[in-house]
Formats: structure tokens, C-alpha cells, sequence
């Protein structure tokens, strides 16, 4: 601890870093706008990903007032609908839920975990500099911005209007969808450059994190959160190509520019002798379920990009918060590559009834349900964590608690759909909205939460506001609650996904005031995230003054100063040991041991502000 | 505060359970028993489920609710250092995974008999009822003719001269089992009727074959359940459920009006009026 106390903090750490690598003071434009620093570029994408996380938020409370309150006029945004009286036509409805997810999906979840923290951790988890391809780091994050504006462009062109999966031939064939001419030609553009943000980010992190680690940070002493960026950038590199190849299939199917370039017009989805809303019968041969099955083999695998970063760093604030080290460290290194591996092979899942041949629908049903095996192994040793803890209900806790709660539900519904004949019936219903939400809402935008909290001092220097940090979380929890779990029971109900005005069924006039019920919580949980956006904007001035280590944590970014200069670290740093001992009855002057402390220091810490329990 | 917290997350837990117990007799459930055996038996391979995943959770909740109780009350001066029991993570990953091994296993033979042709009852297979074509955004329904004595005639992958057609609008017969040939016309859809635990999605370019054996006679919902457009919520039809003979005389009555020529002959009058 020595080497890490708080008396470097002030003035040292500018010119240790700046003079140690020879830089020269930056321009105001080379720092904050096309910065090559790791840190700045997680930021970036932690601002960006929280304005458009508030947008697809809005787009979903649409959805939802449609689905509660059908052909009434929406509150606050109701205006923007002056021509149709404020009613959402069924038009716009298809294009909001569309949207929602593309928004949530490409430009929230994938960025903020991978984008946001990957950059921000991987390098002062490792004990780097910075990443091994600056540049190509930065590119990584100027290239959300081309696919921000292809798929605000396609807003304008009307908004794609087939669903975030983009099936063909309803987003194929232009004369499908009203809106489905250049707006969805935009999102596939869109789509793809969000693929190739997510490459160079991907290449970057499994070169940085196979190649700069610290002197002694073996690969079985890298924390978790390292162990799941490298597994979600291999994942990333092995089933993107496949969806941005499939993205160009569809740009070629679509292009009908007619004159010499009419001969681009390809038919890779599209069967013969169809005649789409009165339009010429379609000429060709091809294949629309090929779509769904290179779609689906990005996607699965994308569902657990969209996960395995939260997974790993909440075991690593859990560690800290109970002051424990993780229980089963290797188990839950082998379950996270486990569902790598057989996140490969079952992508059939979302297949069970699009018409592939039913024999493959017992294998993947197999490859499907053993999948829950890897992740219930992680249930368990998260709850082994906490057992035996000394722990403090802090906001990062309440989040970790929550996020394990709720990935219970998550993956208990996945059995329910895993099994062939029972998705028979709950396919394509709310039962699937439920689960996915569960997972990647309830889960993974909780695991964000808890790791803003807790990374905001390592970013800013000063800690987030606790009570805020709580009321957001209660919002959060009971808004998110009240809105997805009574979706279960629409899907046992039958209720289909995407419907406009689901009441014209006489099966689902009932379902009425429950649908209201949850656009009510939605409600209070949207409202909900301005308190993180006002807690996340005050702290920057406000908050705490936070030092290296405030939660007295083992990592090796914690003996960094606060926020990190260039270069990231003032003395370079050496791991002696694994992420994990806290409580280690060897090191009895404090209840954790820092990866960087030297062996056998018997020194006491110095001033080891803001570490209190 | 520490109280409120442990409390907070043993009472979600017991609130959700409670929300599920009494959803269905706020009719927040399955509309109805299915109206086919195949279904009763999805039916009870979900129960199934349910009842091993309400054990899970429960469990599961219990342990967290537990272990942070625990945790949060430590009078302890140290947490305890441990990093896992080699033993624990045994128990842990070999029992689940023949639980769900069994359960996946236990699913197939529900799955063939829906899907899979060579278990389609063969009289069912051999004569389809109707062919249901799906596009934006309605069901086209094609009888096929009826000979000399009324009886339905093959129905043919090309449409025939005497075929009869009708519109969101699909009678079958009880209590034996039927074949409806489904396919698109433009994008894809999907085939389902709730009360009868079926969905299947039309692909263009396919022809896909489905059975079923109604039990229960009455009107049931038939929905779109794959996004096909900005109409998709609006594909409504019924699938009618009625005896043998009502079933011909449904489709006598369609033969009928669809040789109507606007001379109305006596017979035709009487047949309308079955
Ligand atoms: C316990 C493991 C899991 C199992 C067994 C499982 C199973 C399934 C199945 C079978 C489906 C398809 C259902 C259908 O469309 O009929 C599905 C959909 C989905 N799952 Fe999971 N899942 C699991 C975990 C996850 C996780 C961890 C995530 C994300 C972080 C996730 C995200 C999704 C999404 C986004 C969809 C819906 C995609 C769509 O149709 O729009 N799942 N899951
Ligand atoms: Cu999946
Ligand atoms: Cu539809």
C-alpha cells in the first residue's frame, strides 16, 4: 500500500505520467474529442450510450401507451402526432417497437458494456497504458456515429418497420412495409457499422488483454471482469462477420436501382412467384429462412455479449462488497466459457417453429436447455460469494443483489422456451418479452447501474451520491418489476408480441387493465433514470472527493490515482497476486490485499482514504 | 436500513409467487383448457416445468435472501476466507444438469407428434381438410371440391376448378383427426390458435403440413403471431369447430353460394337455410 497512498495523489500524478512517456500537453481536441485514451474513449461511450438508453427509453414508452391505452392520445408526446390527432397509427407503432430495440440493443447494451467499461477497465485492469491499437480505438468509438446517423436516417425515411430481427421477406421485399423502402436499407447500414465498431473494439481487447498484462498478472490472476471482456471480443470475432455478411445479403436484396445497376438485385431471401401487396410476382429461387438462421447465429451469441462483461463485473464488486473472495473462481471462468462455446450452438432456439426442419429442433432444444447449466453454476457461486460476507447495503451491493435476483428469473423462464413443445405456445408471445427483459434489463442494465456506481470515483475522482444512488435503485427495481413480471402471465395468456391493438381478439379483451397496470410501472421506471442522469451529472461537482481506493478493493485500476492520467498508472504496476483476497487472515493489517502490494509489506496503510466498513 | 434491505429481498420473492398462485383466477392465465389432447400434454409439460422452476426459484431466493441476511448482520471481525468448495461446485453442476437433461429428453415425443410427419396420424395425412393461405393481412382458406355424393374430394397443391374458398374463416370436424396445409403468399406469418396450443409459422415457398384433433366444439380465436407488417395485430380470424354433419353442410352451403349465379334456385334457397 505503501507506493499507492493518497499523499501521491495531488500534483504528482500529472507530470509522473506525462513525463515518464514523453508526452506534451494536449490539445483541447486531440483530449476530449478524437482522444486515443482508453479512458476518454469509455467515456465517450458511457455518455453516448446513457443519452440513447433515454431515447430508446421514450420510443418504449410508446409502445407501451399503444399497448395499454390503444388509439388514445400519449401524454407529452402526443403532439407529435398532430396530424393524426395525436393516436399512434399502427404504422408508427411497428416502427416504435422496432426502433426501441435497435436502439436499446446496437446502441445501449452492446456499447455500454464492451464500448464504456471494456475500455475503460481492460487497460487499468491489466495494468496497460492504454490499449494495444489506439487508434483503432478511437475509430471504434467514431464509427457509432455513422450508424447513430444511418439509423436516424432511417427515422426520417420512416422508421424500419420489421422488427429488430429484420426477417425477410417483410424487410426484403420494399413493397412489403410502407416504410420499408430506404428506411430499412439505412438501418442495415446502420447495423453494420455498429458491427464494425464492435470488430475494432473486439481485436483491440483480445490483443491488449493477451498481450500488455502486467508483470505477474497471469491469466488465472485476471479478474473476472477481464476474463468476460476477452471471452465476449473472442465471441464478437467469430459471429459478427456472419451477421454483417448477412446485413450486405440483405442491402444486395434490396438495392433496386433500376437502369444498369438493376442486375444487382439479388435473391438470396427471396423465393419465386410471390406477389407482395399487388407488386410484380417476385422472380428467384431463394431462401428466407437463411436469414433467420445467420441472423440468429450473431444474435445468440450477441445475447451473451450483452451479458457475460455484467456477469464479471459484478462478481468482482460482489467480492468487494462482502469483503469476500468469489467463490469458485475457475468454476466461474470455465461456466463463462462454457456458455461461450455452446452459445454457438444453439441459435435454432429462436427457429422452433419458422419452418426448419423439426429434427433440428430436438438438437438445439438439447444444446438449449444444457445451456441453463453454465449459468445456473454462476447463480450458485454468486450466492456462495455472499455467504459467510461482511457485507454493507450500499447502492453497487443493492444493484449486485438485484442483478442476481433477477438473472434467477431470466434464466428460469429460458427452460420454459427451451423446450420445444411448450415454445410451441409461447413463442413470439410476452412470455419471450418477459424473458428477455429480464435478462437484459433486469440483469445486465442492473450490473451497468451498480458498476457506474462503483467505477465513478476511478472516473471522476469523486463518489456518486448514496441516497440518490438508492431511490434510483428502489424506482428502478419496483418500475421494472411491475412491468415485466406480470408479462409471464400475458404469455401464458396467449398474448402475441407486436401487436398494435391487441383487443380486437376477443381472447385478449381481458388483458386490458393489466397492460395498463405495467405501462404505469414502466412509467415510474423510466422517470426513474433521470435521478441517474442528475445523480451521474451532480457527483462530477458535487460528490464525495474520492481517493485511489475508496471501496478498498483489490484491483490492480485502484492503485491508480483517481481519475488516472495519461498513461494510467504513476508507478508501473506488478500483480503478486489474484483479484480476490480479501480477508486473507496472511495480510492482517486491512481485510483486502491489493494485487500491486508487495509480498510480506507489513507496513500499515497510509491514510487510505474514503476505505471505511 | 439493513433490515429494510434483507426484507426487501425476501418479500419480491414471496410477492411474486403470490402474484402467479392467483393469476389464474384473475383468468391471467391460459385461455381455457386446450381444446386438443397434444395440447393437455403441452399443457402438462409446462406444468412440469413450472413446478421444478418454482421449486428453483424459490430455493434460489431463499438462499440469497438468506446469505445476505447473513452477510449484512456479520458481527464477525473478518469475512470468511474461502475460495470455494471443489465438492459444492460437483453437487451443484451434476445435479442440474441431469434434471434438465431429463427434462429436455422428456420433451421429444410431444414435439414429434406435432411436427413430425411420420407421426401424423395417417388418416389425417393422407387427406388434408383445407389449405390456409396467409397474407397481409388475412387467411385464405381453400376447400376442396365435393364429388357426386357430397363427399370432399383430394385437395390438390394447385388450386382446382371446383375448389371452395372462404376468408378468415376455418371449420374443421370434431373428434377426428384433421390436416390443414398452410403456406404465404407474400411474407411470412404465423399460424396460431391459442386455445389449441398451436403456432406455426407460413414461409413463402413452403408448404407446411399441421394437425390437430379438436375435442370441444365452439368458436376459437385464430391469430397472426409473426410480425408480417403494420397489420399484423389485425389478422383475425375464427377456426369453427363443429360435428361431421354441420361440417358437410358447411361446405355444401359454401358450394352452393359459390355457384350462385343470382338465379336462385329453389334447392339453393333450401340449402341456405340448413
Ligand atoms: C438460461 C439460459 C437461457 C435460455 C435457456 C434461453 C432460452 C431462450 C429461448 C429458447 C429463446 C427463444 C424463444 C422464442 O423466441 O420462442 C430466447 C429468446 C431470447 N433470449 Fe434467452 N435464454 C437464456 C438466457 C438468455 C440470456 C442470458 C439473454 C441475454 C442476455 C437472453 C436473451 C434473449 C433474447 C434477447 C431473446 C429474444 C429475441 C427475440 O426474439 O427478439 N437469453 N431465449
Ligand atoms: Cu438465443
Ligand atoms: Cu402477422
Amino acid at each position: 500500500m505503501s507506493a499507492t497512498g493518497v499523499a501521491l495523489e495531488h500534483g504528482h500524478d500529472h507530470d509522473h505520467a506525462h513525463g515518464a512517456h514523453g508526452h506534451h500537453e494536449l490539445s483541447f481536441v486531440k483530449k476530449y474529442v478524437f482522444s486515443t485514451d482508453h479512458k476518454m474513449i469509455g467515456m465517450q461511450f458511457l455518455f453516448t450510450t446513457l443519452l440513447m438508453m433515454m431515447v430508446g427509453g421514450a420510443l418504449a414508452l410508446g409502445v407501451r401507451w399503444q399497448v395499454a391505452f390503444p388509439w388514445t392520445s400519449m401524454p407529452l408526446f402526443g403532439p407529435l402526432f398532430a396530424e393524426s390527432g395525436g393516436q399512434i397509427s399502427p404504422e408508427f407503432y411497428t416502427m416504435l417497437f422496432t426502433m426501441h430495440a435497435t436502439v436499446m440493443i446496437f446502441l445501449v447494451i452492446i456499447p455500454v458494456l464492451a464500448g464504456a467499461f471494456g475500455n475503460f477497465l481492460i487497460p487499468l485492469m491489466i495494468g496497460a497504458d492504454d490499449m494495444a491499437f489506439p487508434v483503432l480505438n478511437m475509430l471504434s468509438y467514431w464509427f457509432m456515429i455513422p450508424a447513430i446517423a444511418c439509423f436516424g436516417l432511417s427515422f426520417y425515411f420512416g422508421g424500419a418497420a420489421a422488427g429488430w430481427t429484420a426477417y425477410p421477406l417483410l424487410a426484403d421485399i420494399r413493397a412489403a412495409a410502407p416504410s420499408s423502402g430506404s428506411a430499412q436499407t439505412f438501418w442495415l447500414l446502420g447495423v453494420t457499422f455498429v458491427g464494425v465498431s464492435s470488430m475494432m473494439g473486439s481485436v483491440n481487447y483480445m490483443t491488449t488483454i493477451i498481450n500488455m498484462r502486467a508483470p505477474g498478472m497471469t491469466l488465472f490472476r485476471m479478474p473476472l471482469t477481464i476474463w468476460a471482456m476477452l471471452i465476449t471480443a473472442i465471441l464478437q470475432a467469430f459471429a459478427l462477420p456472419v451477421l454483417t455478411a448477412a446485413g450486405f445479403m440483405q442491402v444486395f436484396d434490396r438495392l433496386d436501382f433500376g437502369g444498369p445497376l438493376e442486375g444487382i438485385h439479388t435473391v438470396f431471401f427471396i423465393p419465386a412467384g410471390l406477389v407482395v401487396n399487388n407488386a410484380d410476382p417476385t422472380v428467384g429461387g431463394g431462401q428466407p429462412l437463411l436469414w433467420q438462421h445467420l441472423f440468429w447465429f450473431y444474435s445468440h451469441p450477441a445475447v451473451y455479449i450483452m451479458l457475460l462483461p455484467a456477469m464479471g463485473m459484478v462478481s468482482d464488486m460482489l467480492a468487494c462488497m462482502c469483503r469476500k473472495p468469489v467463490f469458485g473462481y475457475k468454476p466461474m471462468v470455465f461456466s463463462m466459457s462454457a456458455i461461450a462455446g455452446l452459445g454457438f450452438i444453439v441459435w435454432g432456439h429462436h427457429m422452433f417453429i419458422s419452418g426448419m426442419n423439426p429434427a433440428l429442433g430436438m438438437t438445439f432444444m438439447l444444446s438449449t436447455i444444457m445451456i441453463a447449466l453454465p449459468s445456473a453454476v454462476k447463480v450458485f457461486n454468486w450466492i456462495g460469494t455472499i455467504w459467510g460476507g461482511r457485507l454493507q447495503f450500499n447502492t453497487v451491493t443493492l444493484y449486485c443483489a438485484a442483478f442476481i435476483s433477477m438473472f434467477i428469473v431470466g434464466g428460469l423462464s429460458g427452460i420454459f422456451m427451451a423446450a420445444v413443445p411448450v415454445d410451441i405456445y409461447f413463442h413470439d408471445t410476452y412470455m419471450i418479452v418477459a424473458h428477455f427483459h429480464y435478462v437484459v434489463f433486469g440483469t445486465t442494465l442492473f450490473g451497468v447501474f451498480a458498476g457506474i456506481q462503483f467505477w465513478y470515483p476511478k472516473m471522476f475522482g469523486r463518489k456518486m451520491n448514496e441516497t440518490l444512488g438508492k431511490w434510483h435503485f428502489f424506482l428502478s427495481f419496483i418500475g421494472f418489476n411491475g412491468a415485466f413480471f406480470p408479462m409471464h402471465m400475458l404469455g401464458i395468456a396467449g398474448f402475441p408480441r407486436r401487436y398494435a391493438d391487441p383487443y380486437i381478439h376477443p381472447y385478449l379483451e381481458h388483458l386490458m387493465p393489466l397492460n395498463q397496470f405495467i405501462t404505469v410501472s414502466a412509467i415510474i421506471m423510466g422517470f426513474g433514470q433521470f435521478l441517474l442522469l442528475y445523480n451521474f451529472g451532480t457527483s462530477w461537482f458535487l460528490g464525495e472527493k474520492a481517493g485511489r481506493n475508496p471501496w478498498g478493493a483489490n484491483g490492480l485500476e485502484w492503485s491508480a490515482p483517481s481519475p488516472p492520467g495519461h498513461g494510467n498508472f504513476d508507478v508501473p504496476p506488478v500483480c503478486y497476486r489474484g483479484p480476490y483476497e480479501y480477508s486473507n487472515p496472511n495480510n492482517p493489517d486491512q481485510d483486502f490485499w491489493m494485487q500491486t502490494d508487495p509480498p510480506k509489506s507489513k507496513k500499515k496503510p497510509e491514510g487510505d482514504a474514503g476505505h471505511g466498513h | 436500513m439493513r433490515k429494510f434491505w434483507c426484507g426487501f429481498f425476501i418479500f419480491w420473492p414471496i410477492a411474486a409467487v403470490v402474484y402467479s398462485a392467483v393469476s389464474p383466477q384473475f383468468n391471467w392465465w391460459f385461455p381455457g383448457p386446450s381444446v386438443t389432447e397434444l395440447g393437455q400434454r403441452i399443457d402438462n409439460l409446462f406444468y412440469l416445468i413450472l413446478i421444478i422452476v418454482t421449486a428453483v426459484f424459490i430455493g434460489t431466493q431463499v438462499a440469497l435472501g438468506y446469505v445476505l441476511w447473513r452477510a449484512s448482520h456479520s458481527k464477525a471481525e473478518r469475512a470468511w476466507f474461502t475460495h470455494g468448495s471443489h465438492n459444492l461446485e460437483v453437487i451443484w453442476s451434476v445435479v442440474p444438469s441431469v434434471i434438465l437433461l431429463f427434462l429436455a429428453l422428456y420433451q421429444m415425443d410431444v414435439w414429434a407428434l406435432f411436427r413430425v410427419q411420420s407421426f401424423f396420424p395417417k388418416e389425417a395425412l393422407n387427406a388434408p381438410v383445407a389449405e390456409v393461405t396467409a397474407r397481409q393481412f388475412e387467411w385464405r382458406i381453400r376447400y376442396p371440391g365435393l364429388d357426386e355424393h357430397g363427399v370432399p374430394k383430394k385437395l390438390h397443391l394447385k388450386p382446382q376448378p371446383d375448389d371452395l374458398y372462404t376468408v378468415n374463416d376455418l371449420h374443421v370436424p370434431i373428434g377426428r383427426p384433421v390436416m390443414i396445409n398452410l403456406r404465404s403468399d407474400d411474407v411470412q406469418h404465423s399460424f396460431f390458435l391459442p386455445h389449441l396450443r398451436i403456432k406455426q409459422d407460413a414461409v413463402p415457398g413452403q408448404i407446411i403440413p399441421i394437425w390437430f384433433k379438436p375435442e370441444r366444439q365452439g368458436n376459437f380465436d385464430l391469430a397472426c403471431a409473426e410480425l408480417c407488417g403494420w397489420g399484423h395485430y389485425k389478422m383475425r380470424a375464427q377456426l369453427i369447430v363443429e360435428r361431421e354433419v354441420e361440417f358437410q353442410a358447411y361446405l355444401q352451403k359454401l358450394r352452393a353460394d359459390q355457384n350462385y349465379d343470382g338465379h336462385a334456385t329453389p334447392s339453393a334457397v333450401a340449402k341456405k337455410d340448413e
